[in-house]
This record gives structure tokens, sequence and C-alpha cells, in this order.
């Protein structure tokens, strides 16, 4: 690094962001000083990429979504696969620009303010918080809940690593909650330009989840969900994109797919008691493929600074997270979507669940050596 | 024949440069270092001046504390220099060697006043906390690991297959003090150590850290609080055995040359404490950009060209030092000339690969992001490794002890270390809690 920018040096305000760009470009020279002299290739900045590009079909495809639910409300048909992508991609940059400006921003400065390396969770937060909030957000709004998250969810906790919430979900959880006109009903999930309305007065926008059994323009049964052709928040729509991603981080073991199941398990089982004593008609493997569900399992509740360290914790932390979603799902019709709540939830538990799993480790450690 | 356990967890570092199965040389210098430094728990106190003589085995130097444990000569010949350090701190005493050695003649009767007043003592090691041996206590059992797993480690039935005797007759010295557990690699079928006797054979199968003799411990007979044991290397052992065949203090071994940038790789002949400039054959003279790593390549000590060779080490290990800049080594899709055991490289594709290593540290330090199983898969003990280093992070005494911190030593947890995404100084930070452990237990 130049020396103005090193300790003593006039631009030593900004060596973190120095810092920053310069490991970004290349792996730093920096040698071991004790312990192991030789380490592993992997690193956070590798770790963390994987997991955008594991989540980049779901982006890929809410951005094609977000024209073709635009085309459906215009009276249009086709799938148009360039026109629709180029337009949900004008939608939704604004989103990505303001998402890692506002939110890289308070990172650098906060790492300028600890003395410390920029680290590089935010690269991945960054990236979810446009897939998970409806495409027609006010980008002002978007940019008090970024900063939001990240300084009161991360920040204030020591930067990543330390977080007791997942950011991107808080902030989520920070519009749901301030501006719930924007987050909610049939109006948000559709992209619409100014003076635009929708072709049909009867048209509704509302996710799947939210009709509640009425008609909507769009299909609504299986395939239609699992491949994605829904109104949603941009990248939750397709179950089968995010299986793709989900794919990339069991098999590099990113994810615990521990959790996963646990997720998956814990909504069939409520689901299916839902149906059987009468509360909904829903089948419950529908249940798995409904608003955020999968989003939520596969890239938010696996986030591991944020679920939980023991793997008899992450079973538990997993179940709960489904059957608390789908619980929410069958007595909330006010809210359908439970996703979000319950991973928060359960990241507000996952160490108590961690302190328990442990206690119950040494105290079997204990009886052991009384034995022994 | 007792249990083959089979560790599952662990990883074998695919690093290049193994030693061939050849001495190629013995070495002979006319200097040879006595080291006080490494030993846990030693205050030394010096008991030699510049210019007096000493013979093999002459007490050199000796603890403050307890000093009937001393450390001594390993030739005989001059005390040529004694090196201290900043505040005087004592580094090592260095002795002209004389060509032909006259040793001390021990009497053995009484197997602890032997081993005390032949220097022989400090190679017994005390845990938990790896310090040395207390003469006071008495321990639960002598645990010895008879093969290395650690990266390039030396092989022991090369390097003491022959002196099989030697090693049982150690046993049976220290069988006196403790029953004597001694663990074979159940991979080999043919061990030499195979026959020995007075003591209980056990066998591990797996990958590093298997030979380390703290996971032994933990699989045999953990330690818990208030309990300690004591352990010893096999090149230790078989110096014991010779103090009680012959009465001498010798301590002279095969120790393993090696790393992906050593030349002729091969074993030599040596004394510990032996200068690594005799080694400079085996790096061609030029130890700018290298590193000389007394040990192995993960809990080994960097020495530099100017060091000595350490009490305990069975190998040298030379290896590049990774100053070299990586362009946007972390975003490329291959990387093929870097091991990762991650899956999200490709390494898993070649597993008899071997890689030419250096010691970047790929990456900068961040605080632990990963889950504990993403460092417990190379640990194969019951012990939560994040959770323990997070309560040696805080200085919890409790959870330290709750998270296991009596079975550990910084070694066992250097695979852990390794894989870390968040380059964290595992080891250190173990080290430390080991360190506030022992303040507020004295």
């Amino acid at each position: 690094m130049n020396k103005i920018f090193e300790k003593g040096g006039k631009f030593y305000w900004l060596h973190s962001t120095v810092d920053a760009f310069e490991t970004f470009l290349h792996v730093p020279g920096t040698v071991t000083r004790k312990g192991a002299h030789v380490r592993d290739a992997i690193d956070l900045k590798r770790i963390l990429i994987l997991v955008v590009i594991a989540a980049a079909p779901a982006a890929l495809f809410g951005m094609w979504n977000v024209g073709y639910q635009h085309g459906l409300a215009m009276g249009r048909e086709g799938i148009h696969i360039l026109e629709y992508f180029w337009f949900g991609f004008l939608r939704v940059l604004p989103l990505y620009l303001v998402s890692y400006i506002v939110g890289l921003g308070i990172e650098f400065a906060s790492s300028q303010i600890r003395g410390e390396e920029v680290s590089e969770g935010y690269l991945v937060s960054g990236f979810f918080i446009p897939l998970i909030v409806p495409v027609d957000i006010p980008l002002w709004m978007l940019a008090i809940a970024v900063a939001f998250a990240v300084i009161f969810g991360k920040e204030v906790f020591g930067g990543t690593g330390m977080n007791i919430w997942n950011p991107a979900l808080l902030t989520r959880a920070f519009l749901f909650f301030s501006y719930p006109n924007y987050m909610s009903g049939s109006e948000c999930w559709i992209a619409f330009k100014k003076g635009e309305t929708a072709v049909a007065d009867a048209f509704t926008g509302a996710t799947p989840l939210a009709l509640d059994g009425a008609s909507a323009q769009y299909g609504t049964g299986f395939w239609d969900l699992f491949i994605g052709t829904v109104p949603g928040s941009v990248g939750e729509t397709s179950v089968i994109a995010i299986l793709l991603g989900a794919c990339l981080l069991l098999w590099t073991g990113i994810a615990s797919w521990k959790i996963m199941c646990g997720s998956i398990a814990g909504a069939l089982l409520v689901g299916w008691i839902g149906q059987v004593a009468g509360i909904t008609d829903i089948p419950c493997y529908m249940q798995l493929i409904y608003g955020g569900f999968a989003f939520g399992t596969v890239f938010m509740a696996t986030d591991p600074v944020t679920s939980c360290q023991t793997e008899t914790g992450k079973w538990i932390y997993g179940l709960l997270i489904g059957m608390l979603c789908i619980t929410v799902r069958l007595f909330n019709p006010g809210y359908a979507e439970g996703m979000m709540l319950a991973i928060l939830l359960m990241n507000t538990f996952a160490p108590l669940i961690d302190h328990c799993v442990t206690g119950a480790h040494i105290s079997r450690r204990a009886k052991k050596f009384k034995t022994a | 024949m007792s249990k083959n356990i089979v560790l599952k967890k662990g990883l074998d570092i695919p690093v290049s440069g193994a030693a061939d199965l050849v001495v190629s040389k013995s070495m002979n210098p006319s200097c040879i270092a006595v080291l006080p430094d490494g030993i846990k728990g030693l205050l030394p106190r010096l008991l030699v001046k510049e210019g007096d003589r000493v013979l093999c085995g002459s007490p050199v130097i000796a603890d403050k504390k307890n000093p009937d444990i001393l450390l001594t000569a390993p030739v005989s010949g001059i005390v040529k220099e004694v090196v201290r350090g900043e505040k005087r701190k004592l580094l090592a005493v260095l002795i002209e060697a004389e060509d032909a050695i006259e040793c001390v003649h021990f009497d053995t009767s009484d197997v602890k006043t032997a081993l005390l007043q032949s220097g022989l003592w400090p190679l017994i090691v005390q845990r938990p906390y790896g310090t040395m041996a207390d003469p006071a206590t008495s321990p639960k059992g002598i645990f010895v690991s008879a093969f290395n797993t650690a990266p390039l480690a030396a092989d022991t039935e090369f390097t003491l297959g022959s002196e099989v005797q030697a090693v049982q007759r150690g046993i049976d010295a220290l069988a006196t003090l403790a029953p004597v557990h001694v663990s074979l690699d159940g991979s080999r079928k043919d061990s030499a150590f195979a026959k020995l006797t007075g003591c209980t054979l056990h066998y591990f199968q797996g990958k590093h850290p298997a030979g380390n003799v703290g996971v032994q411990i933990s699989h045999i007979s953990p330690i818990q609080k208030g309990e300690t044991v004591w352990t010893v290397s096999l090149a230790g052992l078989a110096a014991i055995g010779k103090l009680f065949a012959k009465g001498t203090y010798d301590i002279r071994r095969k120790v393993a040359v090696c790393g992906p940038a050593a030349l002729n790789t091969s074993y030599v002949d040596v004394l510990p404490g032996t200068p690594m400039k005799s080694f400079i054959s085996f790096w061609g003279g030029d130890a700018t950009d290298l590193r000389i790593i007394s040990g192995d390549l993960l809990s080994g000590i960097a020495v530099g060209p100017d060091g000595y060779l350490g009490r305990d080490a069975e190998q040298v290990t030379i290896i590049r030092e990774g100053y070299e800049k990586e362009l946007l080594g972390w975003i490329r899709p291959l990387r093929y000339k870097q091991f990762s055991q991650d899956r999200s490289y490709f390494s898993w594709l070649f597993p008899c690969r071997k890689y030419d290593m250096d010691t970047n540290l790929h990456g900068g330090p961040r605080p632990f992001l990963m889950n504990d199983n993403y460092y417990s898969r190379v640990l194969p003990m019951d012990i939560y490794p994040v959770f323990l280093a997070k309560a040696c992070l805080a200085g919890d005494i409790e959870k330290m002890e709750k998270f296991g911190i009596y079975e550990v030593l910084p070694e066992d947890l250097a695979l852990c270390e390794f894989v870390d995404p968040s380059k964290n100084y595992i080891q250190d930070i173990i080290a430390q809690g080991i360190d506030l452990m022992l303040k507020e237990m004295a």
C-alpha cells in the first residue's frame, strides 16, 4: 500500500477503503506470522462470491419476471425473453445501486472507524436485498432501510460475523413495519411505469399467497409457482432457479443441508396438520413453493453467522423456521407471508439453541468422564 | 490386539517435498546449542559460564523453581557463548564440541533421579497445558504416539524402527512411574513397534491429526479436571531407553529434511541443538524468501538460517515465503496451483496431487464467520473448536474448562487454523487461553 495511506500518512483515513480495493484486485502478499505456516487457499471472499453466484439464477430470472408480470398486466402475451429481461433489469438496477452504495458506504466508514479491513460480508447482503423487496419500492425507503439494517443490525455489534440478525432480512423487516402499504396488498408486486395502470380494473397483482383462493390473471398452479411466473419479490418467485443455487451451496458445503431439510420438514409437518385439521385446503407440499419459503430456506436461514453453530442446533433451528413460517401462513390471513419473521425470530433464538446443545454436550462429556 | 480406532475426521495436507527414506549425512557440527526456550514452565538458571568445560550429560541450565530439573550438554566441549535476548532472556548456551565425546555415566537405579540428573526429564510433557512434567505429581498415564501424521512428517518406522530395543527399555523404565500407553498406526500391519511389551498398545487409523498424542488421549482416556497425564515423543522414549541401557545421555536422532523448497530431501543423523547453518546444502545457500522451520508445517517454529534445531524437532521443513500478490486470486475459478480442502475449488478432483505450497495467508484476517462444523470436521475430538476458541478469546475460564481446554494443546487445533477462511491464528488463541489458565490456576 502507498505510504500516504499508512498510519501517520496524509490519507490514513482512507486506508480501509484503499485496502479493500487492493485486496479485491489481488490476494495480498501477506504471509503467516505464527502457528500454521501454510494456509488453505480458501478465504471469505471466495465463499461469499459463491453465495452470490448461487443466487444469480434467481436474480436473473427475477429480472425477466419483472418484465413478464408488467407485460401480463398490460395485457400482452408471450415470453419475450430479452425485452422483458431488459425491462426488469432497468427496474432492478436502481435497487442494486442503492443497496450497494448505501450499504457499502456505511461498511467502509465503520471499518475505517474500527481500523479494520473492510469485510466482504455486505457483498452477499447487498445482493440479496433487492431480491426480497417489491420491485416498485421507492428508492429512498430502500436507502433508509439498508442504512438501518447495516448500522443497527450489524455494525453496532462489531460488523460481519458478529451480527445477530440477517441484515438483508432486517432491511425487509424495517420496510415491512415502517411502510406496510408498500410491502403488502395487491399493488406493489408488479412494476408499472408512471401513469400506467393495469388494463383490466379487476387485475390483481397480489402474490398467490395473498389471493386466498381468488382467481388471478396468471396461473397459480404448481408449475407456474415452481417456474416462478407469478408476482412477488424480485428473486423469490422461481423455485427452480433457487434450487439451482441450493445445489451449489450444498455441494460446496457453504449452506447447511440440515437447516434446509429441517425447514422443509417443519413446513411439511405444519402444512399437513393444517390440511388434516381443515384449516386450509392447500396441499402441504404447495407451501414449499409459495412465496418466500424457498428463497428463505436456501439463502436466508442458512446464513452461517446468524444460524445455529452446532449440528444438532441446525436441525432444531431449521425445523422451527419451517413450522413457524407455515403457522403464520395458516393463522394470519392479514399478512400471509411468514418466512421473514420466522427466520428473524429464529436468528434471535439461535444462540439459545446453541447454548442448550452445547450444555447437553458438556453434561454428556461430564457423564462420560464419570464412567471412564 | 486392542481395538483399531478409525478416525474419520482430519486432513492430510498434500504438500510436496517428502523426505526420501535414506540417511544422506551424519552431522557433527563444531558448535551445539542447549535451548531452554520452548520448554513451557521452565525458568532457566544458568549453571555454567563461558570457557567452562562440560561433558556430554553435564548440567548446563537448571529450573529456578525446581532445581532438580536440569538441561544438560549433548556433547563434551567448552562453553563458547551464552546468548541472551531482550531483558537478558536466556536464549541459548553454545558449546564448542570436542572431536571425541566424553560422557557422564549416570546411576540408573532410580528412574526418576536418573531422568532428572541426565537432563532427559524435560522431554516429558505434562497435560493439561503442555508444561514440563512436575516430578512431584503422579500422572494417570504416560502416553506415546509411535507415528506421525503431520505434513511431511518423519516416518518413525524408518527413524526409530531399528531402535525398538531402546524404545522397549524406555517403556520399561517409565512403566515404573505410571502405566504407559503406546499408540500405533493401525494401517501398518508390519510395524516394528507392534511387539512392544510392558505397555498398552492402541491402534489409530486416519488422517492428520490421528498421530497427535492429544487426539489419541482424548479417545483412550480423556483428561478431566484435576487429572494429569504425561506424554513423551517416540524419539524421547528411545533416548530414555538409551540412558537406561548405556547410562549416558544420547539424544542423537534421525531427522527428516523436507519441504517443497528443500533440495535433496532426505534424512540426516543429527543432534538437537545443531545450528541450521549445517543444513545449508538443503536450501542451496540463499535463504532469502525461504522459511526454515524446525518442526512441521503446522506447528513448527520458524527459526531461520541462523537458528537451531529444536529439542523435540523430528523434521526440518523448508518452504518458500509467499510474498507474491495474486491478481484476482480469489475469483479465479480454477487456481490450479493452490490447494484447498473446500469444494469451492477443485483440489478434490486430484486426490493424489502434491502441491508446492508457500507461506501466503491467502486472504485477510476476519472474525469467525463459518460454522463450528467447518472446523470440527478436521478435529477428531469430542469438542467444539470455535466455541473453545471464542471462550479463549473472551478469557472466560469457566467456559474454557467446559469446552475442553484440558484436553487440547495448540498443535491439536493446527488444522482448524489451516482450513480457517477467516485466517485467525487459532493456535495462538488456544495458547493464550492455556497461559491464562496457568496464571489463574497457579
